[in-house]
């Protein structure tokens, strides 16, 4: 139970996904101009991640072992299916949730998190409970920066910005700022 | 939409520059913040690209026939899985130890929105040559943003270029600058020294409006005014 906590705890805070490892940048900087749709796509992305750890562990385990060359083809390719069956399923059940979610839902099959994750639990030798807790801890990371960043820039939008800083510079400067502050979580773990 | 007439330097140069994938367009980010804490890692990263970029818009350019519309994105994500798995034995077989640095982000090279931008906008409506020319200006461009960020980097965070010391042992290495939080700094600093530049020359900064729909966006010449568009049909301020 420990190691599990310890696989959430750190894919949350010590190794963050967006702001120490850079993956899912493109929802961080898109998405990230108002709290309410950020918390949304931060819990798109935990829903998209946990799917695609189980299914990157039944794929290591059954298929993989057999042809490792095709990893990559066919992570990408098990994935994008996967979330557009998932995509249809939840417009059928639930036209509400699917409404929420939006375009957000087929944009995350191309975020860098989600392949990202499959490819690290695969390095790091991951089974199916611990990848289970690694997508968690990572997609609470992702909806944590997420509604950070969404915070901050809420505020930059009311404050007297010089019109030079008005682009991506500036909320790049940001997330370095956050960035440095997430590294404080490095010395949380001594082990 | 009828693409615009362009000429063959055009296509070239554009990516480049003007259009800088990283420094303009602002795709690729993963990558260009990642691995850019020194010049090597840089250097193997760009050139990567450039030969997944290269080899995938030869094809999709070659089989823009063949592709049925309707699962396009997903034959070019095949096609560029394909070099990516390539590229990533080949950096393993030539250069060890930088394939080691470098980690998962070989691999991650297959989701970035760059290349697939290209296809969906240039290769697949375009001849082989010209096809090729624009992978060649747009690869290109994305090695000398990689290059300039990692310069800044190594330079600053180790007080080296290309692991040859620069200063003298009074040098105090910004340690920062070679850690994730550097990575965001200094893109962003470059970002504001360009808009600042644009400024002075009193060209309105044009409109980036966050280009991540181009992996998805279905209609024709990418998202409508994001400027992965504007390589196609848009007319250009110069």
């Amino acid at each position: 139970m420990g190691e599990l906590l310890w696989i959430f705890v750190s894919a949350m805070l010590v190794n963050n996904f967006t702001l120490v490892l850079f993956l899912g940048l493109c929802p961080f900087l898109g998405v990230s101009a108002k709290v309410g749709t950020a918390v949304r796509m931060g819990a798109a992305n935990v829903f998209v991640l946990v799917i695609t750890s189980l299914t990157a562990s039944f794929l290591n385990a059954f298929v993989l072992v057999h042809a490792p060359y095709l990893r990559l083809i066919s992570f990408i390719v098990v994935i994008a299916s996967l979330v557009q069956i998932v995509e249809m399923a939840i417009k059928k059940l639930s036209p509400t949730l699917f409404r929420e979610l939006g375009i957000f839902l087929p944009l995350i099959t191309t975020n860098c998190a989600i392949l990202g994750l499959a490819i690290f639990q695969t390095n790091r030798g991951y089974g199916a409970l611990e990848g289970l807790f690694f997508a968690l801890g990572a997609g609470a990371g992702l909806t944590l920066a997420l509604s950070l960043m969404a915070s901050i820039r809420e505020r930059v939008e009311l404050s007297d910005v010089p019109a030079v800083a008005r682009n991506m510079g500036l909320v790049l400067v940001l997330a370095g700022t956050l960035s440095l502050a997430f590294m404080g979580f490095a010395g949380l773990f001594t082990s | 939409m009828s693409p615009r007439v362009t000429t063959p330097s055009e296509d070239f140069l554009r990516g480049v520059w003007r259009e800088n994938p990283v420094l303009v367009q602002l795709l690729g980010l993963c990558p260009a913040l990642a691995v850019t804490n020194t010049v090597a890692n840089s250097l193997a990263m760009g050139i990567a690209t450039f030969f997944v970029l290269t080899g995938s818009s030869l094809l999709v350019s070659l089989l823009k026939s063949w592709i049925p519309k309707e699962v396009r994105i997903s034959a070019y994500i095949l096609i560029i899985a394909t070099f990516v798995t390539m590229a990533d034995m080949l950096l393993a077989a030539l250069v060890p130890d930088i394939h080691k640095a470098l980690g998962a982000f070989i691999a991650l090279i297959v989701v970035n929105c760059m290349i697939l931008g290209r296809q969906e906008a240039f290769a697949s409506k375009r001849p082989v040559g010209r096809a090729l020319l624009d992978a060649f200006g747009t690869g290109l461009g994305f090695i000398v943003a990689l290059f300039m960020m990692g310069t800044v980097r190594e330079v600053l965070g180790n007080g080296s270029f290309l692991g040859v010391p620069l200063f003298g042992d009074a040098f105090e290495p910004w340690i920062i600058m070679i850690l994730p939080p550097g990575g965001f700094f200094t893109l962003g600093l470059l970002l504001l020294v360009f808009a600042w530049w644009e400024e002075r020359k009193d060209v309105p900064v044009h409109p980036r409006h966050w280009p991540h729909g181009v992996t998805v966006t279905v209609d024709a010449g990418g998202p409508g005014g994001s400027p992965a568009g504007a390589g196609v049909n848009a007319p250009r301020s110069d």
